[in-house]
């Protein structure tokens, strides 16, 4: 099923929570909402299931506008952060329930119901606990039981809202790979919220960015990871340090220093510059390169991580092999390999 | 050293201290305030020999009275859990002006003087008071009849409902509903699979509440019932009225069959609650 979401703008009591935010999402695709709290990701999330409805614009699912339809008529399959299983219900009739709460007419007989139960609950790799309760299993059994409920209903799309923000890092990573998947043996079209930017990237076909109300930028992994289209974008996605620099005719300055990255045409004056740590060499030499005194120096698995302050007094953040350099310490220059320069005027910092 | 390992441990330690002392404390406690009392009581009617006995408790006055007691205390914690958890709702979910007027409206019953309350009720539902003739009109009879006890008994109850739901209700997620709209499930279906199981312990213990309370009600109902013998007399009324005539042995009597009734009663409804909260996977 695609998704269209159209000039979509939202306002709680006049605080507005999305602006003019516009997405298309193709069917079979698993799609990420990346973004810090506030960004709107959720609010987006819940538009698209029904649960909130749009001050302005309009939702489409294929060529039919969904704007005024009802979370129920839309057919979703929706999994909470905290699963919101029925607690007096076994995990089967939770299952079940959507299957169950059908019109007569359109409900499917009893043993239909339980071969369907089982069919999902081998799905989500928990065989024969229809008859336990949810406060016997754990928080990520629980997570797969509440996606197994999603997906009895036959949904046109699969929404899950920060669906692992609960659990453990371990539980968290085989869930991720699990529901994985899961998609790509169901197919649905899937989107997901999320604040880790890790699980986006791994899990998602593209992936959403979104800060205050709005999309950043859309893309795969690799393109938000390589071409951030903000600075917002670079900071918020890896790790990354910035310098104020000036481009004069292309060239990158840092004070007096002219840096062997290059400006995108049109950026002239004073500008931002982004480096990833490990986009960063160590020099012999003076010449192009930034000056600096290494603060801080610790291993990191395979890498060691520098803390350099700049003869500017600014802070950047160096990866080397760890292998390559046993310990550098005092002054040092660093040439910058690549990085991106925005003009000193656009907004945004991670945070 | 070895000694002093394998000496029996008499005491498993616990996170949790005093155990003997905090359950000794309690069974001395209940032990004065509530079983002494009730062994005099049941000493006191037990002077007046079994076959005595049988006869009070046969006696038509006395089971007609038991009948209207129980009968109309049932009736009204009926009323109240239906009337009790849609108030409580409507505290929790909505905001409205004047939302924190009637919260605290709900406790009212609970610090009026029921003699109050009994006067209050019966000035409104007398035959020549403000509702009492339009009702009678429709062939309705409220004061000085049986409903006018229910009605009574109604009121006094409502807040064991609410104040027992309410916080229940409140810590139901909004996400349960959500997540039964997701899967397609219609308003009433959400209210009747959704919502109210997880509140049927709480309701339960409203309604054991409300009973016991209706049970032993006596300064309301008294104003309003009329107290008819055999029609609206109830049996706290006639222990009283067996006290004047100095008849104590019967008085008691009459107050051991009611509580032996209650006992059971509570007994009763105590067991179902525990039973529907191992069903809601609390684990008993």
């Amino acid at each position: 099923m695609d998704i269209s979401i159209r000039n979509v703008r939202k306002e709680f009591d006049r605080y507005p929570a999305l602006h003019d935010v516009s997405l298309d999402i193709r069917s079979g695709e698993l799609i990420a909402l990346l973004g810090p709290s506030g960004s709107g990701k959720t609010t987006l999330l819940r538009l698209i299931a029904g649960l909130e409805y749009p001050s302005e614009g309009a939702i489409y699912f294929g060529d039919e506008d969904a704007s005024d339809r009802s979370v129920g008529e839309r057919n979703v399959g929706f999994v909470f952060q905290h699963y919101a299983l029925f607690k007096h219900m076994t995990i089967g009739a939770n299952i079940a329930f959507g299957l169950k709460v059908r019109p007569h007419d359109r409900r499917p007989p009893r043993v239909e119901i339980a071969r369907k139960v089982s069919e999902l609950l081998n799905l989500v790799h928990l065989p024969g606990l229809e008859r336990r309760f949810p406060s016997q299993l754990s928080g990520g059994q629980r997570q797969r039981v509440a996606l197994a409920r999603a997906l009895a209903i036959e949904p046109r799309v699969l929404l899950l809202d920060e669906p692992f923000g609960a659990l453990d890092a371990q539980v968290r990573r085989d869930l991720r790979r699990w529901l994985r998947e899961v998609h790509d043996q169901t197919g649905h079209t899937t989107v997901f919220v999320t604040h880790d930017q890790e699980e986006a990237l791994e899990l998602a076909d593209r992936v959403v960015v979104m800060s205050q109300g709005r999309i950043e930028q859309i893309g795969s992994a690799d393109d938000v990871y390589d071409r951030p289209s903000s600075p917002f974008v670079f900071s918020f996605i890896g790790e990354s340090s910035e310098l104020p620099v000036s481009v004069r005719g292309g060239q990158v300055f840092y004070g007096d220093a002219a840096l062997s990255v290059t400006a995108n045409s049109g950026i002239e004056g004073t500008a931002r510059l982004f480096l990833r740590p490990h986009d960063i060499e160590i020099v012999h030499d003076g010449d192009g390169a930034i000056a600096g005194k290494v603060t801080a120096s610790h291993r990191d698995g395979g890498l060691r991580r520098l803390d350099v302050v700049t003869s500017g007094g600014h802070r950047i953040e160096v990866t080397l092999p760890a292998a390559q350099c046993p310990d550098i310490a005092g002054d040092v220059y660093l040439s910058p390999s690549r990085g991106q320069v925005y003009p000193a005027g656009a907004d945004g910092k991670a945070g | 050293m070895a000694a002093s390992i394998n000496t029996l441990r008499l005491r498993q330690p616990s996170v949790i201290p005093g155990f003997g002392l905090a359950l000794g404390l309690t069974l001395t406690y209940l032990l004065l305030i509530v079983l002494i009392p009730i062994g005099a009581l049941i000493m006191r009617s037990s002077a007046l020999g079994w076959s005595d006995f049988l006869k009070l408790v046969l006696d038509p006055r006395v089971v007609a009275s038991l009948k209207t007691s129980f009968g109309c205390s049932l009736l009204a914690a009926a009323v109240n859990i239906v009337f009790g958890p849609l108030l409580a709702w409507v505290l929790v979910r909505y905001r409205f002006p004047g939302r924190t007027i009637v919260d605290a409206m709900i406790d009212l019953p609970f610090a009026l003087p029921t003699a109050v309350a009994g006067i209050a009720l019966t000035t409104l539902y007398a035959p020549n008071e403000w509702f009492g003739p339009v009702l009678e009109k429709v062939g309705i009879k409220i004061a000085f009849a049986p409903a006018g006890i229910v009605v009574a008994l109604v009121f006094i109850g409502l807040p064991f409902v609410v104040r027992t739901v309410q916080p229940v209700l409140a810590d139901l997620e909004n996400e349960l509903e959500e997540a039964a709209a997701t899967l397609g499930a219609n308003r009433l279906q959400t209210v009747l699979h959704v919502i109210l199981p997880p509140l049927v312990p709480a309701i339960l213990t409203g309604f054991a509440l409300a009973l016991a309370r209706a049970i032993g009600e006596y300064g309301s109902v008294i104003f309003i019932a009329g107290n008819l013998p055999f029609v609206s007399e109830i049996a706290p009324l006639l222990i009283v009225v067996r006290l004047e005539e100095f008849n104590y042995a019967a008085a008691t009597g009459i107050a051991t069959v009611m509580l032996v009734i209650s006992f059971a009663m509570l007994l009763i409804i105590n067991l179902l609650q525990a039973w529907s909260r191992r069903r809601l996977g609390y684990g008993g």
